[in-house]
């Protein structure tokens, strides 16, 4: 960093990881997932119904480059080609503008195949905390929705007012979370339910002698009440399992925890890929239906 | 499935649900698309293939203002939109 330059504290590690031990040659059916949201966007590509690799990354000024940015980003790293996968499928809030997907579908349904995947067919209620809005979904052992509410009206307890929070301390983003347990007391979370709002109490906060800490403790506790609320609306049953970026911020997802009093399922995979890896899998399976329906015809 | 449409802000929680399950075999003719004044409903093929009603996006987060004229204050004893789908399947959660 040169001098005069502003250091990027909400910039969160982008990410491009292939399964060495799968050959996609091998591969009957190739699928991708696209999933275009309004801050990240992330490329998951499936041979035979398995993840084989994803890329994700910060969403670009339009989607069809953030898609494609997203796809090439895998596609380089495995030696794959675009017309090596058989279908394609886009979803998320640019899911319509994802040139060479075959089928758009939405993030709701997505995220909750993603996160049967990702945590198992136990899992029934999925709280997905994206870059601008937030979904509480439940599903069936399937992984099919079954019932689904979305606040996508204010980035309040969203992976956004949580990076206008970094920037705001001048913390990394991915510091805030263990940072948030370093207090003396749990404070009373800020009030206010809107992002700017709630940078404007932070600031209060700091200017009455709260510590760094103590202030973004008490936006990780407004930022976990906002969505249990939210999540509450359609029942909370387990197995729960949290998807989005603020998945990896455990200063929320523990708060989250204790006020539902029970534990989110976890996983090994990137909880920011669900939306990419479901469609991913959606894009298989409809494959798997064509292929035998052509055998039966 | 249930699908909420809405949202929650700091006045309040405004969602409409739709049983989409009664939504595929609907006995009520789609009067929903009719019944609501402000012709805020829509039919749509769902990510599963089943056509269901649905309340278009351009209102999902304006419901408050949106369907003030048909609540009490607005001389309605009840919703035009839960009224008119007999099979139930139409809920507002305010």
């Amino acid at each position: 960093m040169t001098a005069g330059e502003k250091k990027e504290y909400w910039r969160w590690q982008e990410n491009c990881w292939i399964d060495e031990s799968k050959n996609w040659r091998d591969a009957k059916i190739i699928t991708a997932g696209i999933d275009v949201g309004s801050v990240s966007s992330q490329a998951v590509i499936c041979v035979d119904g398995e993840l084989y690799g994803f890329n994700s990354m910060r969403t670009g000024n339009n989607s069809p480059d953030s898609a494609t940015n997203a796809i090439n980003g895998v596609l380089e790293k495995s030696g794959m080609k675009l017309e090596n996968v058989t279908y394609v499928i886009g979803t998320g809030y640019g899911r319509v503008n994802v040139p060479f997907a075959h089928k758009a579908i939405t993030e709701i349904a997505c995220h909750a195949r993603g996160a049967n995947y990702m945590g198992g067919n136990t899992i029934r209620t999925i709280l997905d905390m994206g870059g601008q809005d937030c979904k509480a979904i439940h599903c069936d052992e399937k992984g099919k929705v079954t019932n689904f509410l979305m606040n996508d009206k204010c980035a309040a307890g969203t992976g956004r007012g949580m990076e206008v929070i970094a920037d705001l301390m001048q913390i990394p983003i991915a510091e805030l979370g263990p940072r948030s347990f370093d207090v003396d007391e749990e404070p009373e979370a800020v009030s206010s339910t809107c992002v700017v709002f709630a940078k404007s109490e932070a600031l209060g906060l700091l200017k009455a002698g709260y510590s760094k800490n103590k202030v973004i403790a008490a936006y990780c506790q407004a930022m976990a009440e906002r969505v249990v609320s939210l999540i509450e609306r359609i029942g909370v049953e387990n197995d729960f399992f949290i998807t989005g970026g603020i998945a990896k911020n455990p200063g929320v997802v523990k708060r989250i925890e204790k006020l539902l009093g029970t534990k989110a399922a976890e996983t090994k995979y990137d909880s920011q890929i669900a939306g990419a890896l479901g469609a991913a899998l959606f894009g298989y399976t409809l494959m798997q239906k064509q292929g035998a329906s052509a055998k039966a015809a | 499935m249930i699908a909420n449409y809405g949202y929650k802000d700091g006045s309040g929680e405004y969602y409409i649900s739709i049983d989409t399950d009664k939504c595929t075999s609907c006995t009520a003719g789609r009067a929903c698309l009719t019944a609501c004044p402000k012709e805020m409903f829509e039919i749509i093929t769902d990510d599963y293939d089943d056509e269901v009603a649905a309340v278009k996006q351009s209102f999902r987060r304006t419901l408050a203002f949106d369907c003030t004229g048909c609540k009490p204050a607005g001389g309605y004893t009840s919703l035009p939109c839960s009224t008119a789908c007999t099979p139930g399947a139409i809920k507002h959660s305010w």
